[in-house]
């Protein structure tokens, strides 16, 4: 199986903002590059994973909802970061690392594109110094 | 299924498997049929590309990311030919007389140990880079330690015609860094020893291997494997265990051999570790140029050694603590980054072990010992010290609350970092160097081989890779990898009389 993270965009995008506030600059084109390398990091994983990434987002999003009155879209992303904190700073490990599993995600969309290689000023080339000289 | 007739066998072609074939290679001049199963693919030289997602798909397990059942550690090892020889970065040191001696295995010595290292560093041209090949991330290094009285040692790095590309960890585009992948296997293979890839072995039976060889996926990076795709029945007269210490005890659990060997798996180490970046007012060279040159090691003192190191922008992202505008501004700061790895030199205790679920799933449980944490901390603040006495102006140090530390606080270090701060599942931890699984030692009472790799009760079982420690090493381990190997083909040679014959 292969998930989509179509079921659960606009809070996973919203996520992503919280953890890249960059992410937000992102158009369509960069949003789709992001979502597909995600996705395809969680193809390589078991069902089991996949499923349980899309429902803590689904969690996320619902406690949005209750703590808030809104959903993670909703919200303003020092609000989205303040609720990821409290979570991240839990004393129940299963939320830590849900926080944890979530922030990696968003961290290997967003930092694995190569315009934001560019835009970090990564120059690593496998020239090496030939290529500086 | 498909049988194939074999003499003897090798499972993985990494640190200890490609020692392992290579140094048996000579049998095949006997007509003797040397096979390796890989269950990695072999890359093209022009497949290696530097862009890191790619590549740490085609040549790492789970993309160098598998996580431990704890769900708080990520252990990074090879999944292609040459194993983990293919992303490591080469640095190649001698094990300490002290670690070899406290694992007190009969008819081990150090002296043996350091002539087979030896012998292996000099084929794989290990040598100190010069001077001018050096760059700031590493100077500052040095630099920072000679600031506050201490000395840092250069690492010795196996590389020839290295480019400076920093990528090591990627796998080298430019052929520069001699690992088994470029050393032993093609020599192995030139005496005709045949190395099988995208060929894993599913299970052991009595003198058998059961494999499945599988096609390349659509798009995939690496070639086809040489035998067709399918499930084949391996019988050899010896079967050589090389796929490290997740891999190799993994396997034999599968197989069943844990009834026979109760420690198998138990003793898993892996020098648990995390990185710590300084950021400088100007910007210095850190993503050009071999990325480890220095080593400031405190294994003996405080538990801990500490790294140059370079990341990549999605690794280094992952290893900060946090997220959000702090985590961004210094990931934005990347070109005046310089880097530390701090890691600690943990111990074999009870529960930190690999086992297979009922399905045969691997699984690695891993708990950080107060010890562990206890080290950690103290490296974060020495490492701090380092950063800034070589002019960081700020640093980030995961067990400091906020991470962020300003070069004004630098005197309040051993204040601000504390072993209290570190929270399994927010801290991220990682691991290259996995030890343990399959310990050497004197009965099987007390561990899976004797000190030349073979299983207790078991003739025409060998083990020849990382798995064999019986704790953690305190230093980069595959120079004693080789040797260990080494030792494993040795005995086998010694046995093959018997081995061949039965
Ligand atoms: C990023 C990184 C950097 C490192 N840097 C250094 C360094 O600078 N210096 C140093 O001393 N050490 C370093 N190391 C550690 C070193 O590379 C390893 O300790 C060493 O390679 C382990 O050797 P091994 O033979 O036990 O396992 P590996 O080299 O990992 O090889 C095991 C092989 O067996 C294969 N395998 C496993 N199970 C099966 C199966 N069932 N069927 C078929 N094949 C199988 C795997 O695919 C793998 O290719 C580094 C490691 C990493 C990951
Ligand atoms: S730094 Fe040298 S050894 Fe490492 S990848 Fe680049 S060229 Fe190869």
């Amino acid at each position: 199986m292969s998930v989509s993270l179509g079921v659960v965009r606009d809070p996973f995008r919203a996520l992503c903002i919280a953890f890249v506030p960059e992410s937000a600059e992102l158009n369509e084109p960069g949003w789709r590059e992001l979502e597909s390398e995600v996705e395809r990091a969680l193809a390589d994983r078991p069902t089991a994973i996949q499923k349980q990434m899309v429902l803590l987002i689904r969690i996320l999003d619902l406690l949005a909802r209750a703590r808030h009155g809104n959903p993670l879209a909703a919200l303003t992303p020092a609000a989205r970061r303040e609720l990821l904190t409290r979570l991240q700073d839990s004393r129940w490990l299963l939320l830590r690392r849900g926080v944890w599993g979530l922030r990696t995600l968003a961290f290997l969309g967003y930092y694995s594109r190569p315009d934001t290689a560019a835009s970090i000023g990564y120059r690593a080339d496998l020239r090496g110094w030939e290529a500086r000289r | 299924m498909n049988r194939i007739q074999a003499d003897v066998v090798i499972i993985g072609s990494g640190a200890g498997g490609g020692t392992i074939a290579q140094a048996l290679a000579p049998l095949t001049a006997d007509g003797k049929k040397v096979l390796v199963l890989e269950q990695g693919a072999r890359l093209r030289d022009d497949e290696y590309t530097g862009v890191e997602s790619d590549m740490a798909r085609a040549l790492y397990e789970d993309s160098g990311g598998f996580l431990t059942e704890q769900g708080t550690l990520t252990l990074a090892f090879g999944r292609t030919y040459g194993g983990s020889t293919a992303v490591y970065t080469g640095t190649s040191l001698i094990a300490p007389e002290r670690v070899i001696r406290a694992w007190d295995v009969p008819d081990l010595d150090h002296d043996d140990i350091a002539r087979r290292c030896r012998n292996f560093a000099a084929q794989n041209h290990v040598h100190l880079l010069p001077d001018d090949e050096i760059n700031d991330n590493n100077r500052l290094f040095e630099l920072g330690c000679r600031r506050i009285g201490l000395a840092a040692e250069q690492f010795p790095v196996n590389v020839n015609g290295c480019r400076g590309s920093s990528l090591c960890n990627l796998g080298c585009p430019n052929a520069a860094k001699m690992g088994t992948d470029r050393v032993q296997l093609p020599a192995a293979e030139t005496a005709g020893v045949e190395v099988v890839t995208r060929a894993e072995a599913l299970r052991i039976e009595e003198r058998a291997v059961i494999a499945r060889v599988s096609r390349p996926l659509d798009g995939e990076k690496g070639l086809p494997s040489a035998w067709e795709p399918g499930e084949y029945r391996i019988e050899a007269s010896a079967v050589v265990v090389a796929g490290g210490a997740v891999g190799s005890p993994a396997l034999l659990l599968r197989s069943g051999f844990g009834r026979l060997l109760p420690r198998l798996g138990e003793g898993f180490t892996c020098h648990p570790a995390f990185i710590l970046v300084g950021e400088h007012e100007e910007r210095i060279t850190n993503d050009v140029g071999h990325p480890k040159s220095f080593y400031l090691d405190r294994a003996q003192e405080e538990g801990y050694v500490l790294e140059t190191c370079m990341y990549f922008p999605f690794i280094t992202a992952k290893n900060l603590t946090g997220f959000g505008p702090d985590h961004s501004a210094l990931m934005k700061a990347f070109p005046r980054l310089q880097m530390i790895l701090v890691l600690a030199c943990d111990r074999a205790v009870p529960g930190n072990r690999v086992s297979v679920s009922g399905k045969g799933v691997t699984r690695v449980h891993y708990e950080f010992t107060p010890e562990v944490r206890s080290s950690l901390a103290r490296a974060t603040v020495m490492a701090a010290r380092i950063f800034f006495a070589a002019g960081a102006v700020r640093v980030h140090a995961p067990l400091a609350s906020p991470p962020l530390l300003t070069r004004g606080q630098a005197d309040q270090l051993d204040q601000k970092i504390s072993a209290h701060e570190f929270l399994p599942g927010r801290t991220s931890v990682s691991a290259a160097h996995l030890m343990g699984g399959c310990a050497m030692g004197r009965t099987p009472e007390d561990s899976v081989t004797d000190a030349w790799g073979r299983v207790h009760g078991v003739p025409w079982l060998r083990i020849g890779d990382s798995s064999l420690f019986p704790d953690s090493l305190e230093i980069n381990p595959y120079l004693t990898i080789m040797a260990l190997a080494d030792r494993t083909a040795e005995a086998l040679m010694g046995d093959s009389a018997a081995l061949f014959d039965s």
